[in-house]
């Protein structure tokens, strides 16, 4: 059986699929959470070092991840659209960064709720904490330039090429972070503390933050689906199948 | 098939020929247009003085202090000054048209956007170099310290033309785009700043700071290679 996936570049093939996934994997993305979320707060036993707090890294890690992630996932949307020229890979290029930009800062915020009781500080120049910042950053100004142009098809493009531009920057801004932040600190703070805790993690904590970062995986498609519906129905709205489709509907 | 070779070798000279001189014409009237308006250069470098000048008055005027501070000081304010010339970098071009007919030429595009970017360059990084051992005196930095600012500036300058034009080139002609070409450029400037600053720091606390240098000569060269191509296709988008 060969299914001819070139069909669903189509905006117009590619809108009803979405619609009939896209609750799928929202529905998926709720039971992941709610049994994520259960097996955090309550099964998960207390850690020896660092009590009840460490519970916030069953959202922490999981955000951080995707926070990354993303960024890399939009930048592939983005390379297709720049090859191709196909309208969809745009569309889904930024109906995703929404999506990261809050996953970085809910990493970043959660990170500060974490820091408080561990470290003693909201706020640490760590290497982590910095590149994590430069990220939210990158993905203000991806949302900022597409944003600021009127004509649909320029923006797409433009931001498209700022998603590359970016991309291949991530890993020279995170290595020089990191040589930077060991050049300059005395270790006041390690973060090795957390490092320490990962390989302690019992198999129950390993667990829990799988199925939390499937739960958020899923949750991203969804909500990138649903987002990219919305996309397309504004971009091709001199369209003459979505004026047929809404009339349909009617 | 001799002289076929031979004549292919020739328009391949010629081309190339073609090519340096249209370099060479970009560059000279980047040039001549700036020294005609003289004030603009000025602007750029008084900014950047101006810009280093407020710190001693905002944090206070401890000598001991201002020196551990002075490597970053004069790299964020000439992070600052050159972003603040990039807007003039395609802008007056576009504006008049001129852009749209360096499209239309036959040599490649990213070779002529690379020559603005080097006039550019002369004209907003090299005062900024010049200027910048003065400012670091100010600042009661010692003399290899001194070498190694003007050093790393020297390095670090043109990489910030050179991904700044890429961000000069996607906000080409959009309402508010001094500021968002901030909000695209400034990150990516960051390892820039870091190395540099890096390579004052490490110097003057008699630590080498041969690494830093080999790593900024490192992006400078991929810098090189890369902004011209990505300018190049940000202007054929935002021009189209």
């Amino acid at each position: 059986m060969s299914i001819n996936w070139f069909k669903y570049s189509a905006p117009s093939s590619f809108y009803p699929l979405a619609g009939k996934v896209a609750p799928w994997f929202a529905f998926t993305a709720a039971i992941l959470f709610v049994v994520g979320l259960y097996l955090s707060f309550f099964v998960a036993p207390t850690d020896y070092k660092q009590g009840e707090g460490y519970r916030i890294m069953f959202i922490h890690v999981p955000a951080a991840w995707m926070s990354m992630f993303i960024y890399i996932i939009m930048a592939c949307w983005a390379a297709a659209g720049m090859i191709w020229r196909t309208r969809l890979s745009s569309m889904m290029a930024s109906a995703l960064a929404p999506t990261g930009a809050i996953f970085t800062f809910i990493a970043l915020w959660t990170g500060a709720l974490w820091g408080k009781p561990m470290w003693g500080t909201w706020w640490v120049w760590d290497a982590r904490l910095t590149s994590e910042l430069i990220l939210l950053f990158l993905y203000i100004g991806f949302m900022a330039l597409e944003s600021a142009i009127d004509d649909p098809r320029r923006a797409a493009r433009a931001s498209g090429l700022l998603a590359l531009v970016g991309v291949i920057n991530v890993p020279i801004i995170y290595y020089s972070v990191q040589w930077w932040n060991t050049l300059h600190q005395g270790a006041s703070i390690k973060m090795s503390e957390s490092g320490g805790m990962e390989t302690s993690m019992t198999e129950i904590m390993l667990w829990t933050l799988l199925i939390m970062t499937f739960a958020c995986w899923f949750y991203t498609i969804a909500i990138a689906l649903t987002r990219v519906r919305s996309i397309i129905l504004e971009r091709e709205s001199n369209n003459v199948w979505v004026k047929e489709m809404l009339q349909g509907e009617r | 098939m001799k002289w076929v070779s031979s004549n292919i070798s020739i328009s391949v000279a010629i081309k190339v020929g073609f090519m340096f001189a249209a370099l060479k014409c970009v560059i000279s009237r980047d040039l001549t247009l700036a020294m005609r308006h003289r004030s603009d250069v000025l602007t750029t470098v008084f900014f950047f003085i101006i810009v280093v000048s407020l710190f001693p008055l905002g944090v206070g005027p401890e000598a001991e202090l201002l020196r551990s501070m002075a490597a970053g000081v004069v790299w964020v304010a000439a992070l600052l000054a050159s972003m603040l010339a990039l807007t003039r970098l395609f802008s007056d071009d576009y504006n008049d048209g001129t852009l749209e007919q360096l499209l239309l030429v036959p040599q490649p595009l990213a070779l002529l956007v690379f020559g603005k970017i080097l006039a550019h360059w002369l004209i907003s990084g090299v005062p900024l170099v010049l200027m910048s051992p003065l400012l670091g005196l100010q600042f009661g930095l010692g003399s290899d310290a001194l070498i190694m600012l003007v050093l790393t500036l020297l390095l670090g300058t043109p990489v910030l033309s050179l991904i700044g034009a890429i961000g000069a080139a996607l906000t080409l002609g959009l309402r508010g785009g001094g500021v968002l070409v901030s909000l695209l450029v400034l990150p990516l400037y960051i390892p820039v700043l870091i190395f540099g600053a890096g390579a004052v720091e490490a110097s003057a606390s008699g630590m080498g700071a041969q690494g830093h240098l080999s790593l900024m000569g490192a992006i400078l060269i991929l810098a090189l290679l890369l902004a011209p191509l990505a300018s190049a296709a940000a202007l054929r988008i935002s021009v189209e």
